[in-house]
């Protein structure tokens, strides 16, 4: 399959401060790429430049095996949906919509034709005559949506279009995004902060930090065997549990504080090296409340109830640790529990890397 | 008796207010006064006003003042009241107010969104035009303007406002702008517009509050405008501001006050009406910076 969009060792710098240092990625037709990353990572620029917004200050972008890199944005094949939906306030919407076709000097009974099949895909053909203002954010937000679509893009650019809306909207627009993409097939590429959006939408994620991607791969991939410490704490809510601990050869064992924990099912066992520092890093639904050879017993702290799930807080020797349980499982404060570590489903960092092993 | 605290809290009028209402009536009536002194004196006939009662209301209103002032009341040698200053004075307001305003609106949009080379300190030269006083360009403005062939004359007083109402036009337009989401622009481009497409169907469609107070600082200021209006505009095009100068500074004959102060009426009528007519729009245009969405 061709790459839709390819990004070549891009740079970007505002001033002297680097933001982006040659930075490649390719993204394949019809795939939904999503960057994630916390603010200030750079995801926001990537999108900027890749829709021609800044001008690079090294590197290509190719979009549809064209070179667009000084290319104006309306050149680009490029639809975009912004945070603040960012709809012209002095036009309705209908007006909002037809803008980039009026623009390009589309005719009339196209113009109508386009927006009368966006607003149904929609569903905002009775919002056609109001202004912006007369809009909830969730219709704002479809609205800018439908500009991206009836522009014909190849191309879709969201920059964290959900993060003004409020939880159940969000929910309902990311399906909706969902079923678009899967309806209409094209490229698209949507920056978030929320690791939620992009584990539910994303064909792959790129975890962004500090203008590097730290990796590159499926949700499913990244969540389970995040390439490293960032990633691991990154991704997942609650977090994963981390433990500082030392890898013992002879028995095949990691040392926390003064427990022992036997990790010979680890899928990467032979890398280790003997007395070499690790973080262990477990999900909170990977941990058992069984009482076996390998169980640690600790003290219940705190007891989170959160309808399907619910979370209790523990400690191995004063580090926290979450456990995702069955919302119906009932614990108390204090309660002696016995708890033991899917290996298997773990993962263990360098400590100095930081890399996964 | 004390009552259990519900619902909205009652209002008391206590001390301070009062106080303050006093504050506010006084300063109020302090700005009233030279209006009524106006308006009654201007009522008045020659011998009412001798007799020095400045303050009394007139015994027998009188008229004549009024047209006088307008088309019969001498300004030097003619004889033909303020009426052609005030025709001058539209001539060189509106086109000097279309023109300031339509290119600071466009220089305003240009610094705040295409961030060019140089931006700021263009930005920073506006700040500075806007705060140097315009005697000390009076001179070589002239000397340009002579070598062009436009001193004296109608083009040569509305080159004179546009360029000295563009600093702080500019100023004012590009806050407004700077205000707006960026977003907006952003997706303008994505859409398909350029550099002008954008300023105009965009851009000036959400310009209004601030297009008024633009409209209203040019319009009151060209209006009031004396100096230049005297050096620049020539004999034929002198503004009313120039005229009731005129009129007021006799240097024979009797002063006749009631037609002097009608006259000043008449040319202030203009900034005041358009004060009347804007002092909403004012306010929301100055807070407009304030509000995002």
């Amino acid at each position: 399959m061709k790459n839709s969009v390819e990004v070549k060792n891009i740079s970007f710098s505002y001033g002297k401060t680097e933001i982006l240092n040659d930075l490649s990625l390719d993204i394949k037709e019809g795939e939904f790429m999503v960057l994630l990353g916390p603010s200030g990572c750079g995801k926001t620029t990537l999108l900027n430049c890749i829709a021609g917004l800044l001008d690079l200050t090294d590197g290509q972008i190719w979009i549809e095996e064209d070179n667009v890199t000084w290319k104006e944005p309306k050149d680009r094949h490029i639809g975009m949906v912004f945070q603040s939906y960012a709809l012209y306030p002095s036009m309705t919407v209908e007006k909002n919509l037809s803008f980039g076709l009026r623009m390009m000097g589309t005719a009339k009974d196209l113009i109508n034709e386009k927006i009368k099949n966006a607003a149904t895909l929609l569903q905002i053909n009775e919002l056609l005559k109001r202004k912006p203002s007369q809009l909830s954010g969730g219709q704002r937000q479809r609205v800018a949506i439908g500009r991206a679509l009836v522009r014909d893009a190849k191309v879709f650019l969201f920059d964290e279009p959900l993060s003004n809306l409020d939880a159940k909207l969000r929910a309902e627009l990311r399906y909706e995004i969902k079923k678009l993409h899967r309806d209409l097939s094209n490229t698209m590429i949507y920056v978030t902060h929320d690791q939620i959006e992009a584990m539910t939408l994303a064909d792959r994620i790129s975890v962004m930090k500090d203008g590097l991607i730290q990796q590159l791969d499926t949700p499913k991939q990244i969540y389970n065997k995040p390439a490293n410490l960032f990633v691991a704490g990154f991704i997942g809510s609650p977090s994963m549990n981390f433990l500082n601990a030392k890898f013992e050869k002879s028995n095949q064992n990691i040392i926390v504080g003064n427990k022992q924990i036997d990790i010979s099912k680890y899928e990467n066992i032979n890398k280790l090296i003997n007395d070499q520092e690790v973080v262990f890093g477990i999900r909170p639904e990977n941990i058992n409340i069984e009482k076996n050879e390998n169980s640690i017993q600790c003290k219940v702290e705190l007891v989170e109830p959160m309808g399907a799930d619910t979370l209790v807080w523990t400690s191995v020797e004063s580090n926290p640790i979450s456990i995702r349980l069955e919302g119906s499982s009932n614990f108390n404060l204090n309660d002696e529990i016995n708890i033991s570590f899917d290996i298997n489903k773990s993962s263990i960092f360098d400590s100095k890397t930081e890399e996964r092993i | 008796m004390s009552t259990i605290p519900k619902g909205p809290r009652p209002k008391h009028l206590t001390v301070g207010r009062i106080g303050l209402y006093c504050f506010i009536i006084m300063c109020a009536l302090f700005f009233l006064m030279p209006l009524y002194v106006m308006i009654i004196t201007s009522l008045k006939d020659m011998d009412e006003i001798r007799a020095a009662n400045i303050l009394n209301l007139p015994k027998e209103l009188s008229f004549y003042a009024w047209p006088k002032a307008w088309s019969q009341a001498c300004t030097g040698f003619v004889c033909e009241g303020l009426k052609p200053g005030f025709v001058n004075s539209v001539k060189i307001t509106v086109p000097s107010v279309i023109v300031s305003v339509a290119l600071s609106a466009l220089n305003g949009y240009a610094l705040a969104f295409w961030r060019f080379r140089g931006a700021y300190f263009f930005f920073g030269l506006c700040m500075f035009g806007a705060f140097i006083p315009y005697q000390v360009m009076v001179y070589p403005l002239l000397k340009i303007e002579d070598f062009l062939g436009i001193y004296s004359s109608l083009p040569g007083i509305i080159l004179v406002h546009t360029i000295f109402g563009m600093p702080i036009l500019t100023l004012i337009f590009r806050n407004f702008y700077a205000s707006l989401p960026i977003d907006l622009f952003k997706a303008a481009r994505i859409d398909g517009g350029n550099f002008i497409k954008i300023f105009f169907y965009v851009i000036i469609p959400m310009s209004t509050p601030i297009t008024i107070v633009a409209v209203i600082l040019q319009v009151t200021g060209i209006w009031n405008d004396f100096l230049l209006g005297l050096v620049f505009a020539g004999r034929d095009n002198q503004p009313m501001t120039v005229q009731l100068n005129n009129i007021v500074q006799v240097d024979y004959g009797v002063a006749e006050y009631n037609v002097d102060m009608s006259a000043t009426i008449l040319t202030s009528l203009v900034p005041l009406f358009v004060y009347f007519i804007s002092g909403r729009w004012f306010v929301r245009g100055i807070a407009a910076g304030a509000i995002k969405g």
